[in-house]
């Protein structure tokens, strides 16, 4: 099938240059990506959405207004429930990573967009900036008193051989589930909806079956994009919460 | 004359308010298990990525000291053998947050039915 090939479920994944070929700065390509494009998409709908909608500052808020409190009440709230009042000022950074994830999620859900959330360098370098980030944060507050960290209170201190390593690991691994469980679940998604979009094509008038079945799936699918930008974020806030209570 | 007017308003409204609360969170409650399908399997995924990730990590640690110290098979045998252990411990982890969280649902379940009866 020729078509198939053409139109492979991957094939949305692709990232093409917008001037065809890469431009390249001492070795590095730096070309000016679809990727690139649905980012600064999203950055521009979220400054948009926050600004205006909050341009009225009104005391009771009207459709707009409600939206942009809802989801700083939303972060707020996390970032209260998991890490406390000393979480206050990391405010603006989680906030800043919950709505990038979400409106990019979002975006990425509008026929003939780009979903960048579903490339794994994406994901990573979100999460290893805030690994690193809490790691930091960590030794700034407690000094070296953060290696505490790896050892679980009260244990036999001969089990150190075992624990250490098991629970630097562990850590080390942080970061890693992190961006992995965004990505896959993105990628899971857009590539079940395209492979049953071919179904419909190719089953002829029974195409209406999977048809209906695509409904629903898109319908999970603004779930799944909600859903995987709030845990995305409420790892973050109890990762932060480790940083600043250890345990 | 206006004062015990607006006084007796704000009072109704007060009451009001309080009925419009409690009626949201008792839908609220009634609504969670509702969202128990696509919670298991947000659940499942998450248990799968964090024992994955953890052995991946082991598995990736033991190879590149592998690589540097010249032990060829054994860092990568060592390390895969913690990261299982890392795998499960946050395995355990998970669990015991997802336990904590369930039993304070159904503690605040258990005080709605309490005031109401």
């Amino acid at each position: 099938m020729a078509a198939g090939e053409k139109h492979s479920p991957v094939d949305q994944f692709k990232i093409t240059s917008f001037s065809g070929e890469p431009t390249t700065i001492g070795g590095f390509d730096i070309s000016f990506t679809n990727s690139s494009m649905a980012m600064l998409v999203t950055v521009l709908t979220i400054t948009l959405f926050l600004v205006l909608s909050m341009r009225g500052r009104a005391l009771i808020p009207g459709r707009w207004q409600s939206c942009a409190e809802i989801c700083y009440e939303i972060v707020a709230n996390m970032l209260r429930d998991n890490v406390g009042s000393e979480g206050r000022k990391y405010f603006p950074f989680i906030f800043s990573i919950f709505m990038f994830v979400l409106f990019g999620n979002f975006i990425g859900l509008i026929p003939g967009s780009f979903t960048f959330t579903s490339h794994i360098i994406v994901t990573f370098v979100m999460a290893a900036v805030i690994f690193v980030g809490v790691t930091v944060i960590g030794f700034v507050r407690h000094g070296l008193g953060y290696f505490r960290m790896f050892f679980p209170h009260g244990a036999p201190a001969w089990t150190a051989v075992i624990l250490v390593p098991i629970e630097l690991v562990s850590y080390l691994s942080r970061p890693v589930s992190l961006s992995v469980r965004l990505f896959a679940n993105m990628v899971v998604g857009h590539v079940l909806l395209k492979v049953i979009a071919g179904f419909v094509i190719a089953l002829g008038i029974f195409g209406v079956v999977p048809l209906a079945f695509l409904v629903g799936i898109t319908a999970l699918e603004f779930l799944v994009a909600a859903l995987q930008a709030y845990i995305f974020t409420i790892l973050t806030t109890i990762y932060l919460h480790d940083a600043i209570h250890m345990h | 004359m206006t004062e015990p007017d607006d006084r007796s308003s704000l009072k109704r409204l007060d009451e009001r308010l309080k009925a419009a609360r409690s009626r949201s969170d008792r839908s609220q409650g009634k609504n969670t298990p509702d969202k128990g399908a696509t919670g298991n399997m947000g659940v499942g995924f998450r248990i799968a990525v964090e024992l994955v990730s953890a052995l991946a990590v082991g598995v990736g640690i033991g190879l590149l000291l592998d690589h540097w110290l010249g032990t060829k098979p054994w860092m990568m045998i060592l390390f895969f053998i913690l990261g299982v252990g890392a795998g499960f411990t946050n395995l355990i982890r998970v669990a015991r947050e997802l336990d904590r969280k369930s039993r304070l649902a159904r503690q605040s379940k258990d005080a709605d039915k309490g005031k109401e009866g």
